[in-house]
């Protein structure tokens, strides 16, 4: 019972996208050092382990450079726009400062920097590598066509939109450079910006036939088939969602404007959700279709999202531990601590590594188009 | 199962309609080839049957299309398609998934099935497609054939009790042609399904179809026997102008059936044909020369060290399946494409020329080559506007307009380059490369979707080019093109020369290279009706009457 949901299968991209953002939220509350750096080792425990052999798979290593970069670049800016050292503060090296004019106060360049600035710099870049990452975790773990197939129903055209471009730019890119290469048999003598309509309109011409044909494709084999849908319902559920949009914008709006009174800030995000919900469940009734092979949802779904969570609600709730050890002061400077329980919370979410069923071997590769046995070869 | 009654439909700016008065009656498991030249109602006729005409592309349609009991005026595509699967001619542009699978599920997904049947119905395409161990491959790493079957099981998953299929191997190599048209005859045979089709070359679908469906240049719509429409018709493959010319009836329609009617003609034939199957105007002097030429795309080695000496005046037609590494020779040989080793010499006034170290106006004087998607050239509003283009790159100008009336005359200069048909549009393109007069033509798989007319006047075009003493290469899968055309034919395999030599001795060396002509009468060395005619002809000459259907020789 418990191995067959173990068999290697891709996990529900939802679970790992709810993991991940779980995870990013318990990065976003924590600027202890040790603790994030146990959510890296974390997100690439479980990515090594788990993740398949498809080309956005092997993407995860980007975002780790990335990661670099934006810790680089927040630590460079603090070196460089530095903001002056107080009596305590330990000096690292000082650089020559260039004065700034009076109207243009308050920004310094160069002068003394200290240690304690270029640490908080540091663990800040880390933060949000730290979000960035897991962000990343998610789109190397879960198929992102896959991820676009659990939209609710009402959004089904737009899933669709989706794929479709996602499939269709190699293609547009191949064409591309067919075109540019058959130039030379005409030897058109123009260059720069006149070159540009044999290539454009033969391309386009190209894009346009076959977004046509696609559609005719997609209309004989019963694509938007109508369901139950009256013009009555149509309009209902255009209205509930442009009202639970509006609703949303009003609600985000009022929750971060101090000003605002707080009840109805909640009271107009609630409202908003409520709306696009109906909206939703209302649209979803329009399209009758089923789908293929749905990914299942068992315990090792669970397992994962519930790893994730966990560890964000205890570094969220900053309770049963010094909630100040989660942001260790750099006045006076001193080592971190490691508090446990959102150090046990963390290392909870790789549970996720061993949990998840290992990725299918080799199935569903999806690359760019390599037509070679299709076309011959120019 | 299919009814058409007194349908006519128009398109909109059209002086006439497209179909007129067409009344036709389609039965439960027929195989229906519809066939009719380039431009005729063919894909009008089709796309009636599950309602992209009028609903999708628009135009009048007077009268009644019903399917299954269904009027299509009152049922959109889409609400037809579980009863009507419809294939095209490019599959690739019909996918909407990236996957075999998802891409067989699809249509049912849009029928909203439920998922146990969906899960079995793709195991039975699967299975009966033969694409069980590409699964879970990506739509684009198949090849043609692959593609096809892909499309077709698609469609095939919705239980549809019509298939209508739209030229369906019109972009394949004959191998790949070959198993899409055995996949079909399955599924009549198995299924009972109900297939329409359309194709350009006869001679691989004639022994299968039960009915053919005539669609005239005036819209008229005729039906009957395979044999007995065929007796008559202006597009006939070879095996049936053969028949024609040695008076046989009923009208043979595969190679076999002719094979055992052709006992006593073969015996009456000389052992060697009374005259060639081309007048050879192959000259001394040499057009080109290339040798020792390789082609390297990353780890592929597309051209293996090949060599190739063109006189001025031949015509060689280059074959081998998919991939074998022909248009990569020819992009060498032009100078455009890439060349890792090797060179490739053209004479000149001032002596021996590489295309590939010029300036592309000039290599195009030396070497012209017309690709395999043509209209990647053509990128001006009007066909006068590419003529005049044409002629401003030549160096002597004013020659575009003529040389486009010599190969297809009667091309109107306002008309848009796109909505031309294949074959006009290829005239068109060829007239463009032709105005820089270079000494050696290139064709990269001219005769894709052309019609026996428009190959026709392909193949009369290039007699008279190398009449003129030009030396002509053709990449080319249609044998019977390769047959007309050819003085010298080279096949590639895997990037190496396997054989080059007379038209005469590799085409009949092997059935898979041989036209139809030479299978039947092999192992006499006849390549064209023509060659028959003239044979029959000169030993007897009281039945030379039957000559008048088939004596061209080309299909």
């Amino acid at each position: 019972m418990l191995s067959g949901a173990r068999l290697p299968r891709s996990l529900h991209p939802v679970a790992w996208w709810l993991w991940a953002i779980a995870l990013a939220t318990a990065a976003s509350r924590t600027s202890n050092p040790l603790l994030l750096a146990l959510i890296f080792a974390v997100l690439g425990l479980v990515v090594t382990a788990r993740r398949g052999d498809a080309p956005w798979a092997r993407a995860f290593r980007y975002y780790l450079y990335l990661a670099l970069v934006v810790v680089g670049i927040r630590v460079l800016f603090r070196i460089v726009f530095g903001t002056g050292v107080t009596a305590d503060d330990h000096v690292l090296l000082t650089l020559p400062q260039l004065s700034t004019p009076d109207w243009y106060a308050g920004i310094q360049l160069g002068g003394a920097v200290s240690v304690e600035a270029v640490l908080s710099a540091a663990v800040d870049g880390m933060r949000l590598a730290c979000l960035l990452c897991c962000i990343g975790a998610a789109n190397t773990l879960a198929n992102p066509k896959r991820a676009l197939r659990v939209l609710p129903g009402a959004l089904y055209e737009l899933g669709v939109a989706v794929t479709v471009a996602l499939s269709v730019a190699p293609q547009l890119v191949e064409s591309v450079q067919r075109v540019a290469k058959a130039r030379r048999l005409r030897a058109g003598r123009a260059r720069g910006i006149r070159a540009l309509p044999a290539i454009a309109i033969p391309v386009l011409h190209d894009a346009l036939d076959r977004s046509l044909r696609l559609a005719a494709a997609m209309d004989s084999r019963g694509y938007g088939r109508t369901g139950t849908a009256t013009p009555g319902s149509r309009r209902i559920t255009g209205v509930l969602m442009l009202s639970g949009m509006a609703g949303l914008c009003v609600g985000v709006y009022g929750l971060l404007d101090p000003t605002v009174p707080r009840p109805l800030g909640l009271g107009g995000l609630a409202a908003g959700t409520l709306a696009c919900a109906a909206g939703l469940v209302l649209g979803g009734r329009r399209v009758s279709r089923t789908r293929y092979r749905p990914d299942p949802w068992r315990w090792p779904e669970w397992a994962v999202a519930a790893g994730g969570t966990l560890a964000a609600v205890v570094l969220a709730a900053g309770t049963g531990y010094d909630p100040a050890a989660l942001n260790p002061s750099l006045h006076p400077l001193q080592w971190p601590t490691l508090p446990l329980l959102p150090a046990a919370a963390i290392l909870l979410a790789a549970v996720a590594a061993f949990a998840a069923p290992p990725p299918p071997a080799g199935p569903a590769r999806i690359t760019a188009p390599a037509r070679e046995p299709a076309v011959d070869p120019v | 199962m299919i009814q058409f009654d007194r349908v006519s439909v128009t398109y909109p700016d059209a002086a006439r309609p497209v179909l007129r008065e067409v009344t036709l009656t389609i039965d439960e498991g027929e195989l229906c080839l519809v066939v009719g030249h380039t431009g005729t109602g063919k894909s009008t006729l089709l796309g009636a049957i599950n309602g992209l005409v009028p609903h999708f592309t628009g135009g009048r349609l007077t009268g009644r299309v019903t399917v299954g009991g269904r009027d299509t005026a009152t049922h959109p595509p889409r609400e037809l398609a579980d009863v009507v699967g419809v294939v095209g001619q490019d599959p690739t542009a019909g996918f909407v998934t990236d996957t075999v699978e998802e891409e067989l599920a699809y249509g049912m997904e849009q029928l909203a099935l439920p998922p146990a049947v969906m899960r079995t119905r793709v195991e039975q395409a699967l299975d009966l497609l033969g694409l069980a161990d590409l699964r879970h491959r990506g739509l684009y790493e198949l090849s043609g054939g692959q593609q096809q079957r892909v499309a077709i099981a698609a469609a095939l998953t919705a239980h549809p009790r019509v298939l209508v299929l739209d030229e369906p191997t019109s972009a394949l190599d004959p191998q790949g042609a070959e198993d899409v048209l055995a996949a079909i005859t399955r599924l009549v045979h198995d299924l009972g399904v109900t297939v329409v089709l359309a194709e350009h070359r006869l001679e691989r679908v004639i022994p299968y179809a039960d009915r053919i469906v005539h669609v005239g240049a005036d819209g008229a719509v005729t039906a009957g026997d395979p044999a007995a429409m065929l007796a008559t018709a202006t597009v006939a493959p070879p095996v049936v102008q053969l028949a024609r010319a040695a008076g046989w009836t009923p009208v043979p329609l595969s190679v076999r059936d002719a094979r055992r009617r052709a006992a006593d003609l073969r015996h009456r034939l000389p052992a060697t044909p009374t005259q060639p199957h081309r007048t050879a105007t192959t000259r001394q002097a040499t057009a080109l020369t290339a040798a020792g030429v390789s082609v390297r795309h990353g780890q592929v080695v597309a051209v293996r060290e090949a060599d190739l000496r063109l006189a001025a005046g031949e015509v060689v037609a280059l074959m081998g399946r998919n991939g074998s590494g022909k248009s990569s020779l020819l992009w060498a040989l032009q100078g455009a494409g890439l060349r890792t080793t090797g060179r490739v010499e053209v004479p000149t006034a001032a002596g021996p020329a590489d295309p590939a170290r010029m300036k592309p106006a000039t290599a195009r004087t030396l070497v012209g080559l017309v690709p395999q998607t043509a209209t990647d050239l053509l990128y001006l509003d009007t066909v006068d506007a590419e003529l005049a283009q044409a002629d401003r790159d030549a160096t002597v100008g004013g020659r575009a307009r003529a040389l486009l009336d010599e190969i297809t005359p009667g091309i109107g200069g306002t008309a848009h380059p796109r909505d031309l048909s294949a074959g006009q549009q290829l005239a068109l393109v060829l007239a463009i490369q032709l105005s820089a007069a270079p000494a050696v033509l290139l064709l990269d798989e001219p005769t894709r979707g052309l019609d026996y007319q428009a190959k026709a006047a392909l193949a009369a075009a290039l007699d008279r080019l190398s009449a003129q003493g030009t030396a002509i290469v053709v990449a080319t899968h249609d044998v019977e093109f390769a047959a007309t055309v050819a003085d010298r034919v080279v096949v590639m395999g895997d990037g190496d020369v396997v054989a080059d030599g007379p038209a005469q001795v590799v085409l009949t060396a092997s059935p898979g290279f041989a036209p139809q002509v030479a299978k039947i009468l092999a192992p006499l060395p006849y390549l064209t009706v023509a060659q028959v005619s003239a044979a029959l002809a000169a030993a007897d000459p009281a039945p030379a009457a039957s000559h008048a259907y088939g004596g061209g020789g080309r299909p």
